[in-house]
C-alpha cells in the first residue's frame, strides 16, 4: 500500500529560485539561507520519496482570471516549468503520477472536496523553488511529484479548516492506493510577507515562530485561525500559510520534527522550513 | 446585504478580492499576456500602441505608462499579476515593492535586512 512517510513546509520566493540559476548562492546575503537548506539535503538523499504531493499556489502563470480553482490537481503524466515574464527557469521537466492522482481525485471528491482536474498546466515558481531548495540542480528530479494548486491569489482562498480537512481527506486517499510507494506531502509558500502597496515588507516573527510551533503541536486549534488574522498580522501574502495546513491534515496526530528553520529576509519575505516525520498515531 | 470585509481597515493594503478582481480584469488579462516572449518585444516597442489593443480604461493606461503600481492596485490590479510587467521590464518584486513603499531600493533592502517592517502601529488603520 502507498504511505505517507513525512512532511516538508517551506517557501517558495522566487528569488530563490533565481539566485540559484544565476549561480548566487554563495553571496553573502544569499549564503545563511542556503546554508538553512543543507541538513535538508542530506535528509532527503536518505529519504527520497517515490512521489511528492506538492501544495502550491500558481501565481497568474497556469491560471489567469479566466478560471480560477480553488483546488486543482495536476494529473498530466509531466508538467513544463512556467514562462512567468523571464522565461522558463532551467529546471528539469516535472514527471507527475497520473495513477495515483487520478486515485486521489476520484477518493477526494467523493469525500466531499470538488477538486478541479487539471490534465494539462506549466508550474511555476511555487513548485519548482521548493523543488531546487531541497533537490539542488539535478539533471533529473529524482522522484515524481503531483502538483496540487490552491488559489490564494484571489480572496478568498479556502479557510484554514477547511485546508486541513482536505489534508485528512489526503491522508485517506493516499493509504488505500495499493501500489507500494513512499509518499511525501509538501506545504508551501508563507510566511510573513507583504508585496503589494505602502505596507509593502511587513514580516510578522512572533506570528511566525507561533504558526510553526503550533503546526506541530495543535494543528487543530490552529486550523481555525481566520483568514482575517493572516492577512492583517501576516501581510496580505502571508495567507499563503493555510496551505501548510493541507500538508498537517494529512500526517498523524503527533508528528516528530526533524528539522526547523527560520530566515529573514529572501527578498521581501519571511522562509520557513519544517520537516516532519509521521509518529505512528493516526487522526480519528 | 453587503458582505463583510473586515480587511478593509488593513493599512496600506488592498485586497484583491472579487471587487477589485472585476474592475482590474483588463488589466490583468493585458498583464498575462506578456507571459510570451513576442508579446513582450510588441510591448516595449511600442507601449501606448499594445496598451489600446486591450479594453482597459485610460486611468488603468496610465497607470501602466507611468510604472505607477499602487495606481494600478487601486485601479484593480493584483501583484503577481503586475509582476509581468515588472518581470518585462527587467525588474524583481524587491524593486517593485520598494516603489510602492516610496523607499528607496537601499533604503526598502536595508529595511528587509534589518528584519522588515514592523508589525507595530502597521496593523489598524
Amino acid at each position: 500500500m502507498a504511505r505517507i512517510t513525512a512532511g516538508i513546509t517551506t517557501s517558495h520566493v522566487p528569488a530563490i529560485g533565481a539566485a540559484m540559476d544565476l549561480g548566487k548562492t554563495a553571496e553573502p546575503y544569499w549564503a545563511p539561507l542556503f546554508r538553512g537548506y543543507e541538513f535538508s539535503r542530506r535528509w532527503i538523499a536518505e529519504h527520497t520519496p517515490d512521489v511528492i504531493f506538492l501544495v502550491y499556489n500558481d501565481h497568474a502563470s497556469a491560471f489567469s482570471l479566466d478560471i480560477i480553482p480553488t483546488f486543482a490537481i495536476g494529473c498530466a503524466e509531466s508538467f513544463q516549468p512556467a514562462d512567468e515574464g523571464w522565461g522558463r527557469r532551467p529546471v528539469p521537466v516535472v514527471q507527475g503520477h497520473p495513477e495515483l492522482a487520478a486515485h486521489i481525485a476520484q477518493s477526494v471528491i467523493q469525500q466531499d472536496f470538488d477538486l478541479t482536474i487539471i490534465n494539462r498546466m506549466d508550474v511555476d515558481h511555487g513548485l519548482t523553488v521548493p523543488l531546487s531548495l531541497l533537490f539542488g540542480q539535478p539533471a533529473a528530479w529524482p522522484c515524481r511529484v503531483i502538483p496540487f494548486a490552491v488559489n490564494v491569489v484571489q480572496y478568498p482562498p479556502p479557510s484554514g479548516q477547511r485546508c486541513y480537512q482536505l489534508g485528512q481527506a489526503l491522508r485517506r486517499a493516499i493509504d488505500c492506493f495499493d501500489e507500494d510507494l513512499d509518499v511525501q506531502v509538501w506545504g508551501t509558500g508563507g510566511m510573513s510577507h507583504q508585496l503589494q502597496g505602502p505596507r509593502a515588507g511587513l514580516i510578522n516573527q512572533p506570528f511566525d515562530r507561533e504558526f510553526m510551533d503550533r503546526l506541530v503541536s495543535e494543528p487543530d486549534a490552529l486550523a481555525r485561525k481566520p483568514h482575517i488574522d493572516y492577512v492583517r498580522l501576516a501581510g496580505s501574502e502571508g495567507i499563503e500559510l493555510v496551505m501548510w495546513l493541507i500538508m498537517r491534515g494529512a500526517l498523524d496526530a503527533t508528528v516528530r520534527e526533524v528539522y526547523r528553520f527560520y530566515h529573514v529576509p529572501a527578498s521581501n519575505t519571511a522562509v520557513g522550513h519544517l520537516i516532519l516525520e509521521n509518529g505512528g498515531v493516526q487522526q480519528p | 446585504m453587503a458582505l463583510d470585509k473586515p480587511y478593509a481597515d488593513i493599512p496600506g493594503t488592498t485586497i484583491f478580492d472579487a471587487e477589485q478582481a472585476r474592475r482590474g480584469y483588463h488589466l490583468n488579462m493585458f498583464c498575462m499576456s506578456l507571459m510570451k516572449p513576442d508579446n513582450r518585444a510588441r510591448f516595449l516597442a511600442g507601449q501606448r500602441a499594445y496598451l489600446d489593443e486591450w479594453p482597459m480604461n485610460e486611468e488603468q493606461k496610465q497607470a501602466v505608462l507611468a510604472r505607477d503600481y499602487n495606481r494600478m492596485i487601486a485601479l484593480g490590479g493584483n501583484v503577481y499579476f503586475l509582476a509581468k510587467i515588472f518581470a518585462t521590464d527587467g525588474q524583481s518584486f524587491q524593486h517593485a515593492a520598494a516603489l510602492m513603499t516610496g523607499m528607496t531600493q537601499q533604503e526598502y533592502l536595508q529595511m528587509m535586512l534589518a528584519g522588515g517592517r514592523s508589525p507595530e502601529g502597521n496593523l489598524y488603520r
